[in-house]
């Protein structure tokens, strides 16, 4: 689309749309002039971007400012008084004192004679192209007077161009066809102007190098990967970076070819992983179009991952539930009633339940997918007029060790930093996460920092691709046996104080001095000593001391985590071990540093802020805590129960025991996602009244009386706070399609239990929050509207938000180093389940899959598969491919089996992305000492050959296939 | 509540608090108790205390009984 202004107008909005044509640079100012206004920009700019900054749009093909300067098209070129010829703007920087013309009759009539060669081989069909109106090739034309093309082909063959598929009764060699392979776009060659923007987009924007340039000359063209390759079997990510870069319709979303171009845009927030990228919905009415990353988004800087920007179908998927459902009993098929039937049907229930059993029977599960608001609305239904604390969110089962490893270490349970820091990190520890595939954008951020020369370290049993991938290899990988993280970071710990590597002025200063000094005793005892340990862990001493050493001595040091530190039976211990190391080497409190726990959901922070958890209300405060009762109950006019409340295994157990019977569950799918799902499964089965409230009839739905039709992350107004604290605003761009938000429906089931709430719009719940919440207390639509986003605490103090926390000092005050003692998870191997299995994700589907598997995404990854080394595959007879069984104690099922190195030997590995496999019945029942988080990444279990799915999975299809029956509407 | 369970957990708790120095073990794991789990879970433990305690570590039953009659 045409970006030019008038010049001289400068004042571009906050958020303007317009592409500089080259990144932005930092430096000392540098001032010139251009055609005759002064115009004053950072040293190392280029002409071409300071004089888009002045308001004048040189023409331009391969520049955009998402990528370095190219200087191939030759178009924007400009004159420079005392320099010879005509260089290429994007390439030449700028001069104090510089006289640039960008407009003469040299300059016009060579633009134009290099546009009539861009045009002389390529097809004039713009009133049926895809990019008519989006076109920066048609934009050029026209904005260089091109009126003629007098290359044409002669009558007579051997015709030298690649859009004709055929001239003179030949076909032509040189026109190739479309490769539409990936689901969501297609490459046609022969619209392409060899740019190189595509290809520069996938090295420097996403790094996976999976696009090329084959080819000399006239038979340049964009390839991914050798000539057997197509787009979807090359390496290629389907991240859409190189669709975005494009500027004609060579590579073209296949949605706009199917709809058209889009005509209006909403700015709004991913609903996928924790990394929260922002995004322009685009549309055509209410019908979304495409989705693009928003280059404004401070999260993501205007990339995104397949997930984000293409697998949106399932928002429209013929699978949405849009009818209230309800049912007597969960061997009954589902009725469809009205909202006002099945809203009574529950409260009425709910109420008659907590009649016979007392006001603690029942409860609720907020959901991390959700907005701030609404879950802060579930958790105040459930104080406020269940009368209890038995609220929980899904942060449960992935992120609470996190809550309380670093609140206990640094007095605040969130992660430190914003990630533009990683900018400025020149050693990397990640650790128990694979950003590559659950967080791709953030490693997207990573990799241009480790391609620039910051160190890597993985600690993780699994080669994930982090530790070799192009232009990127980690200088160690830790690869420890699953359930030794405890004492891999102590370990690590012990060579940075035995070797004197500690930071004992920072430790001085911003830590407790006498408490470091008994952590210090602690971990050097040589029983802590990689020497010691190294039997155990299975990582070489000599490896970790060397990676010991570079993340103290390497400069800004910063920590990334996941899943694989806190889902351990110590995985709250293992937090504290990585504050400590963060701590005793000073990396914490200044960009480049710090401790960041990488979030799985969307909204997993603020659902933790909201006060989901059943110890805490909003804002992290014990609810046995009488001022800060006091604070919700003046404002909710009702009494908040004093006694922590019961965590979701925890009402799992009370259901077994008989004394926890209702549960309404926001946008959660516990049956997947939990472990032990026998356990699940009975537990729900006791209950009397399950309200599930979903996109989808999912897992957890099998065991629900009352279904509420939720709507997507579309069909809302509300914010979401991603992994680094930042609060982000989610747009409606359409309807809800059941007819109402989830937080209405909330607050509908509030309200027929007597709440009286009289809420209009998500941005008084915000309010409510702001003013019930001191870390939240400058935050409003307002305030969100004019900085795009914020980052919590946003408050008096910091009224634009906190990037870096623990700056001055620790929000505890001083810092605690805290004695990391490892203890061996109860899970042992022994002769009947010699293996251990660890799960993980896969770039292509999210979590339980409800979504992603309603979406074209399930081309690259159709099933579970169990990843074993060649070694135990071979003793066990099995080959690539062979269905296999798995089995623990807790149970089994059985999936297809892939033999790689990537694991160890005695390690198996899966993926929980679809409930035929579901892996979670063979996970345990053990969790985390001190939040209950479930041991997901240590299972001990053998695998041997099946002949296909187990008697257990056959009986879950048949109950689940009779638990979903919907009986017709009643005329 | 299933005590196995509870028992579990109690010990997963003191032998984290164990560990730490300045011998407030019991101090600490009642405390973490008493902040973290419902008091159904609470009760369910000082049944099984009243049953004898089977199969809590010392420190968990210290902090168990502390926890049932705080000083």
């Amino acid at each position: 689309m045409k970006d030019f202004v008038i010049p001289g107008q400068t004042g571009a909005p906050a958020f303007s749309d317009r592409d500089h044509g080259t990144p932005a640079r930092a430096g000392a100012p540098v001032t010139l002039t251009i055609d005759g206004f002064p115009v004053t920009v950072p040293e190392g700019t280029s002409v071409l971007r300071a004089a888009a900054l002045a308001g004048i749009g040189i023409p331009k093909l391969c520049a955009t400012e998402s990528l370095e300067a190219w200087g191939s098209c030759r178009l924007c070129l400009v004159e420079i008084e005392g320099r010879r010829g005509t260089p290429a703007s994007c390439t030449t920087p700028v001069a104090e004192g510089m006289v640039v013309r960008t407009q003469t009759d040299t300059l016009r009539r060579l633009r134009r004679g290099v546009m009539e060669l861009y045009i002389s081989d390529h097809p004039l069909d713009c009133l049926t192209c895809a990019a008519n109106g989006d076109c920066e090739l048609q934009d050029m034309a026209g904005a260089v007077g091109l009126r003629d093309v007098r290359y044409e082909a002669p009558p007579e063959a051997p015709l030298a161009n690649h859009f004709l598929r055929a001239h003179a009764g030949a076909p032509n060699p040189d026109w190739r066809p479309v490769d539409d392979s990936n689901p969501y776009f297609a490459y046609d060659p022969s619209k392409c102007i060899v740019c190189s923007r595509c290809v520069r987009a996938c090295e420097e924007v996403q790094g996976t190098f999976a696009l090329t340039i084959e080819g000399r000359g006239f038979a340049s063209r964009v390839s991914a990967g050798t000539a057997a390759d197509d787009f979807l079997h090359s390496d290629c990510v389907s991240c859409g970076a190189c669709v975005q870069a494009c500027p004609t319709a060579t590579l073209t979303e296949k949605s706009v070819i199917a709809i058209g171009t889009p005509e209006r845009k909403v700015v709004t927030t991913c609903a996928y992983c924790g990394v929260g990228c922002s995004f322009e919905a685009e549309l055509r009415g209410d019908q979304v179009v495409r989705m693009t990353p928003w280059k404004h988004g401070k999260a993501n800087r205007g990339h995104s991952c397949v997930k984000g920007r293409f697998a949106w179908g399932y928002a429209t998927h013929p699978d949405r539930i849009l009818s209230p459902m309800i049912r007597e009993a969960i061997d009954q098929p589902w009725r469809q009633v009205s909202w006002d039937e099945a809203i009574g049907f529950a409260a009425a229930r709910l109420r008659a339940i907590q009649a016979e059993h007392g006001p603690r029977s029942i409860g609720g599960i907020t959901s991390s997918r959700c907005t701030n608001e609404e879950t802060y609305l579930v958790q105040k239904m459930i104080r406020s007029v269940f009368g209890n604390n038995n609220t929980d969110t899904c942060a449960r089962v992935c992120h609470s060790p996190t809550g309380y490893g670093l609140k206990q270490t640094f007095g605040t349970s969130a992660g430190t930093q914003d990630f533009d820091s990683v900018e400025q990190a020149d050693v990397v520890i990640v650790m128990g996460a694979n950003p590559t595939d659950g967080h791709p954008v953030f490693a997207s951020r990573l990799k241009r920092r480790l391609r620039q020369g910051a160190r890597l370290i993985v600690i993780d049993p699994r080669r994930i691709d982090l530790v070799r991938t192009p232009h990127v290899e980690a200088a160690h990988h830790l690869a420890l046996r699953p359930g030794t993280n405890v004492a891999v970071v102590t370990a690590m710990a012990h060579v940075i104080v035995t070797e004197g590597l500690a930071n004992e002025a920072f430790l001085r200063e911003r830590c407790d001095w006498d408490e470091y000094l008994a952590y210090a005793e602690f971990v050097s005892d040589p029983r802590h000593s990689p020497e010691a340990t190294e039997a155990l862990t299975g990582v070489p001493a000599s490896e970790l001391r060397a990676a010991a050493r570079l993340y103290a001595t390497g400069g800004n040091g910063a920590i990334y985590y996941g899943l694989g530190v806190t889902e351990h039976s110590q995985g709250s211990t293992t937090v504290m071990g990585i504050a400590n190391l963060a701590m005793l080497t000073g990396n914490i409190g200044r960009p480049g540093v710090g401790v960041n726990p990488l979030r799985g959901q969307n909204n997993v922070q603020g659902s933790c802020d909201m006060g989901s958890f059943p110890h805490e209300l909003p804002g992290y405060r014990h609810v046995s805590d009488p001022a800060a009762r006091a604070i919700f109950e003046s404002v909710w006019g009702t009494p908040i129960d004093p006694e922590p409340g019961l965590r979701i295994p925890n009402m799992l157990d009370a259901a077994i025991a008989g004394t926890f019977k209702g549960i309404y569950i926001q946008g959660e799918d516990i049956l997947q996602s939990d472990p032990d799902t026998r356990h699940v499964a009975a537990g729900l089965a006791a209950m009397d009244c399950v309200i599930v409230q979903d996109l989808f009839l999912n897992e957890t739905a099998n065991y629900a009386h009352v279904f509420l039709p939720g709507c997507t992350f579309l069909e809302k107004d509300g914010t979401f706070t991603n992994a680094e604290r930042r609060i982000n605003r989610v747009r409606k761009v359409m309807q809800p399609l059941s007819g109402l938000a989830d937080w209405e429906v909330t607050m509908r089931l509030a309200n027929a239990m007597g709440a009286g709430w009289t809420y209009t719009h998500p941005s008084q719940i915000m309010d409510e929050i702001a003013a019930t919440t001191p870390s939240f207390a400058g935050v409003s639509y307002e305030r969100l509207e004019e900085l795009g986003s914020v980052q919590w605490p946003c408050n008096e103090a910091a009224p634009e938000g906190t990037p870096i926390m623990h700056v001055e000092g620790f929000v505890r005050g001083k810092g605690r180093l805290i004695v990391t003692e490892y203890v061996p998870t109860d899970e042992r191997t022994g002769p009947r389940f010699p293996l251990l299995l660890t799960t993980g994700r896969i770039l292509s589907q999210y979590n339980v899959g409800a979504q992603t598997r309603r979406t074209a995404n399930t081309v690259w990854h159709m099933e579970d598969v169990l990843e074993i080394h060649p070694h135990d595959a071979e003793v066990r007879g099995i080959k690539e491919g062979d269905w296999v069984r798995l089995a623990s104690r807790s149970g089994e099922t059985s999936l297809r089996a892939t033999l790689t190195d990537r694991v160890a030997p005695g390690v198996v590995y899966t993926t929980f992305h679809h409930p035929v496999t579901q892996a979670n019945v063979v996970t345990t029942d053990f969790s985390d000492w001190a939040t209950n988080c479930p041991e997901y990444k240590v299972t001990a279990v053998q695998v041997s050959l099946s002949n296909g799915p187990s008697d257990w999975q056959r009986d879950y299809a048949a109950q689940a296939e009779a638990a979903r029956r919907i009986l017709p509407a009643a005329e | 509540m299933d005590t196995g369970r509870l028992v579990r957990m109690a010990n997963q708790i003191a032998t984290f608090f164990a560990s730490q120095p300045g011998g407030r073990g019991a101090e600490e794991t009642a405390a973490h108790l008493r902040a973290f789990w419902d008091p159904r879970m609470r009760e369910a433990l000082f049944a099984h205390l009243d049953a004898g305690g089977e199969g809590l570590s010392p420190l968990a039953r210290e902090a168990a009984e502390r926890l049932r009659h705080p000083a």
